[in-house]
């Protein structure tokens, strides 16, 4: 160790569990996405929630940063520290301490990975709901601080739906705990206020989340289409029936040639311009039989051109593996990829799409859509070659077309990806500068200094300014957003 | 210049109410803007600010220079069936709006406690749900966007009109259920369901201890109820617990958890309310919490329901009880003292149950607090946030009681 911080920490830790070493710290330097890259001071990986509270104690002390990362598999830059800032990396606090299946919970400790909840719970019966694409990498930690979604968050939530209490360090080492194992808080409901904050209001160290039945039947249908507008009306359809599908997922035909090219081929039709997953699920199969009848009679009527039941449970985790892996195939299309991540309402997806494919005309870019339809989420996938500079910024470009494009049709920048450094620019397009201002002072009663994941979520300079209740005034010259390094 | 004569001033005489027995000046602001301007007044003044709604919830008792009702503030700017997202300004009745929004096919799936034209932002703010919550998930699970007017007059958007959205911190959910001490919410934008093709309602009568057998084994069979809802006597009016099962949704899904809801209680035990009978009997539910003083939730886990219920009955007596077992949630109303809730809250906090008080007379709800008995650390992350949002002290609520 070659400080006295890299010593400091590696007391606590372990010298296996810091690393210095440029190589090693140019691992962490990205996360899911390919155009944002820093690299952190030191990174440290403790092995308990005993040496993780005596790390932050030490930095708090110290006054250093530090950004806390789970698996690294977030897609907004959000997990990325800079210069001067520690990153503490919780893969290791990866332990399922609790399930209680009759009151439907379990308590995990922030490192554990998705779908190993889910493998945990399955045994009882239960399912951990929220699935987002990475889910066989990604953290309950970090879902928590995104408030990440999946494509079966339609009928079941996303993760501020499923967490019922946490324990929180916060920046000066102290821990907090919100929320209850009942769901009722204890005062404000502070544990909807951390789920989605992106790590800058403390680090969840022990997480309480609500676990729900499994469905005891499951259909699902595969529908395609000659045109996207034609896809995007039969999901309304679907919507106004007042059937509320577990998923419902669209794919174009840029992605399924993508998925079908790669070992991922789901048998989807090549020339098919979209494809709709839709997946109905129940406890009651009588019921789930009945209502895939009116799904498949409502795509039917939408104009869709076929419409395919799984026949086995094979064949139905072939068509999600194409859909979940879709990103994946994408990767043969170029060297990089951008995914983005924007919400419409559902009645604009048609037009939306068809805007989102002039951008990529204008730009000459390759854009490929696989998104949750159902929620009108989108997420338009850009393939290019970042070594390409003149490239780069057509892909910048486009992207900030498609995201005016979205709030122009009355939506958002982002439905589950979290704002991270890669949207920060987006933010002053959808939030007036008192509210940029309210946002940075609450973070200010979590985190006074602003030393946990500093320079994310809210442009600082865009801020009007709140005098906050310590004395600290948010807005003031000296706390100019970090530039980027990308 | 009197209070009363800067208001009107400010907003003009059309805006002054009468006022009420405790002869406070009430005044109702006719937009999110005046609410704003109001604020900023009250706060730069040096008055203390009551925020009341339709009046037919939480009294309208506490101590305050000024009144401020939402009342006017009762449109509905959106309502958007194809996207099942409407938004409407605070001081809407719910009657109103759950109309409006079945005019054109869709249904905002809360029930909440209290008279039906209690305003959307006093259900919001206060995020008290009812039996719907078991189907259908608490308040906030409603709500996409809202957009408040700090104690100081600063007005702050949250969310946005679309389903899923995760742009910034979520300050909608510190506003659901905060009772307005992080500010008055204005303006609300919801997440919609479409009107239920099918709606019915089975009641079984029988002893507390059976029915949460028959609700455990509903449970277990794989029904999804609307609502699964155990009732005391005297709220049902009836000479015996009512749980109450209300299936919504499509027909398809209905007509299956019905076929399931016999064989779950051992041989259609249940019997089925006509459509009039059903609504009359969830009316005079929701009603009956706000004809007794006081009203209070807790929340606990399902497999504490039956303890936490005998825990009311010893403590307090179990008079006007609903719970949904299987949510951990139980209502209560009575009348009470502050000892007797204090020690309650002392008592369940022992047993990681947050007690939180929705209505009594002020000085009750003064002394022992919307909330109280946090847990490690909550305490200055409140009075944070409260100071945050409401720096002069303008907004008079019993945060933590005193």
């Amino acid at each position: 160790m070659t400080t006295a911080l890299a010593r400091d920490l590696a007391a606590i830790v372990g010298d296996r569990h810091v690393r210095e070493a440029r190589a090693e710290r140019l691992t962490y330097s990205m996360d899911g996405l390919p155009t944002h890259r820093r690299l952190p001071d030191l990174v440290v990986l403790p092995g308990s929630r005993e040496e993780l509270i005596a790390v932050v104690r030490l930095l708090a002390a110290l006054g250093v940063p530090f950004v806390p990362r789970g698996a690294g598999t977030g897609l907004s830059g959000g997990a990325l520290a800079d210069e001067g800032a520690v990153l503490l990396v919780l893969t290791r606090l990866n332990r399922v301490l609790k399930m209680d299946p009759a009151n439907r919970l379990a308590v995990v400790e922030p490192g554990v990975v998705n779908a190993k909840l889910g493998a945990a719970a399955r045994p009882t019966g239960l399912q951990y709901a929220p699935d987002p694409s990475s889910q066989s990498a990604c953290t309950i930690g970090g879902n928590v601080a995104e408030n990440a979604g999946g494509p079966h968050c339609l009928k079941y939530g996303v993760t501020a739906n499923h967490i019922l209490a946490l324990e929180v360090l916060l920046a000066d080492g102290s821990l907090v705990e919100i929320g209850s194992p009942g769901g009722e808080p204890w005062g404000p409901d502070l544990v909807g206020v951390f789920v989605g904050s992106e790590g800058n209001f403390g680090i969840a160290t022990r997480i309480t989340v609500r676990l729900t039945p499994l469905p005891r039947a499951v259909r699902t249908l595969l529908a395609d289409f000659t045109g996207l507008r034609v896809a995007g009306e039969a999901v309304s359809a679907i919507i106004a029936a007042g059937i509320v599908p577990a998923a419902l997922e669209m794919m174009d035909q840029s992605c399924i040639n993508a998925v079908e090219d790669s070992v991922y081929a789901a048998g989807y039709p090549r020339d098919a311009a979209a494809v709709l997953l839709v997946e109905i699920d129940g406890r009651n199969p009588d019921a789930v039989i009945a209502e895939t009848e009116v799904v498949s009679d409502l795509l039917r009527k939408s104009g869709a051109r076929s419409v395919r039941s799984a026949a086995s449970e094979a064949e139905r985790e072939r068509l999600w593996q194409g859909r979940k892996k879709a990103f994946g195939a994408m990767g043969r299309l170029s060297r990089d990829l951008v995914v983005q991540d924007a919400v419409v309402p559902r009645s604009a997806l048609p037009q939306v799409l068809e805007k989102i494919a002039s951008i990529a005309q204008h730009y000459g870019l390759v854009v490929s859509n696989v998104f949750h339809a159902g929620d009108g989420n989108l997420h338009p996938n850009i393939s290019f070659d970042a070594t390409n500079l003149d490239l780069k910024k057509k892909v910048e470009a486009a992207s900030a077309e498609i995201m005016q494009a979205c709030i122009a049709a009355g939506g958002t920048i982002t439905g589950e990806h979290g704002v991270g450094i890669d949207k920060m620019r987006y933010m002053p397009l959808i939030f007036d500068a008192e509210s940029l201002g309210a946002m940075q002072a609450v973070r200010r009663v979590f985190d006074p200094e602003e030393r946990v994941n500093p320079g994310k979520v809210v442009p600082v300079h865009a801020c009007r300014e709140w005098t906050h209740a310590r004395g600290y005034r948010v807005g003031s010259p000296g706390a100019a957003p970090r530039g980027e390094a990308a | 210049m009197t209070i009363l004569e800067k208001v009107t001033a400010l907003l003009g005489e059309g805006a002054v109410l009468e006022a009420g027995t405790d002869r406070v000046p009430r005044v109702a602001p006719g937009s999110p803007d005046a609410v704003a301007l109001l604020l900023g007044t009250a706060h730069q003044e040096g008055w203390r600010v009551r925020i009341e709604g339709a009046g037919t919830w939480l009294q309208s008792d506490a101590p305050a220079d000024l009144a401020i009702t939402t009342r006017r503030l009762d449109r509905i700017p959106a309502i958007e069936p194809s996207d099942l997202t409407a938004t409407a300004e605070a001081g809407i009745g719910l009657d109103q709006l759950r109309q409006q929004l079945a005019d054109r096919g869709a249904w905002l799936a809360i029930d909440p406690p209290g008279l039906a034209g209690r305003t959307l932002g006093s259900v919001v703010s206060t995020a008290t749900a009812g039996p719907l919550r078991h189907g259908f998930g608490p308040i906030k699970d409603h709500l996409l966007g809202v957009t408040f007017v700090t104690g100081d007059g600063r007005m702050v958007q949250s969310g946005g009109r679309v389903m899923k959205n995760v742009a910034g911190y979520d300050l909608t959910r510190l506003q659901a259920g905060g009772f307005g001490a992080f500010g008055v919410i204005v303006l609300v934008h919801l997440r919609l369901r479409t009107l239920p093709r099918a709606d019915i309602t089975y009641v079984l009568e029988g002893a507390r201890e059976d029915l949460t057998q028959v609700g455990e084994d509903i449970a277990g069979a794989g029904l999804t109820p609307a609502a699964l809802e155990l009732v005391s006597p005297a709220l049902a009016r009836r000479d015996r617990w009512v749980l109450a099962v209300r299936l919504a949704g499509s027909p398809a899904l209905v007509s299956a958890d019905e076929a399931g809801l016999g064989a779950a209680s051992g041989g259609g035990r249940f019997a089925p309310l006509r459509a009039e009978e059903a609504h009359a009997f969830w009316m005079r539910l929701a009603e009956g919490f706000s004809v007794r003083p006081v009203t209070f939730r807790i929340g606990g886990v399902p497999t504490a329901s039956d303890e936490l219920l005998d825990l009311l009955q010893h403590q307090l007596g179990d008079e006007w009880i609903s719970a949904s077992p299987a949510a951990g949630a139980i209502r209560w109303t009575g009348d009470t003292n502050i000892d007797r809730l204090q020690r309650l809250r002392r008592t369940l906090a022992g047993l990681e149950v947050p007690l939180t008080l929705e209505r009594a007379p002020w000085p009750l709800r003064g002394a022992v607090g919307h909330f109280g008995a946090y847990r490690e650390g909550v305490g200055p992350l409140v009075a944070g946030l409260r100071r945050t949002f409401d720096p002069g002290g303008a907004l008079v609520v019993a945060t933590e009681g005193s």
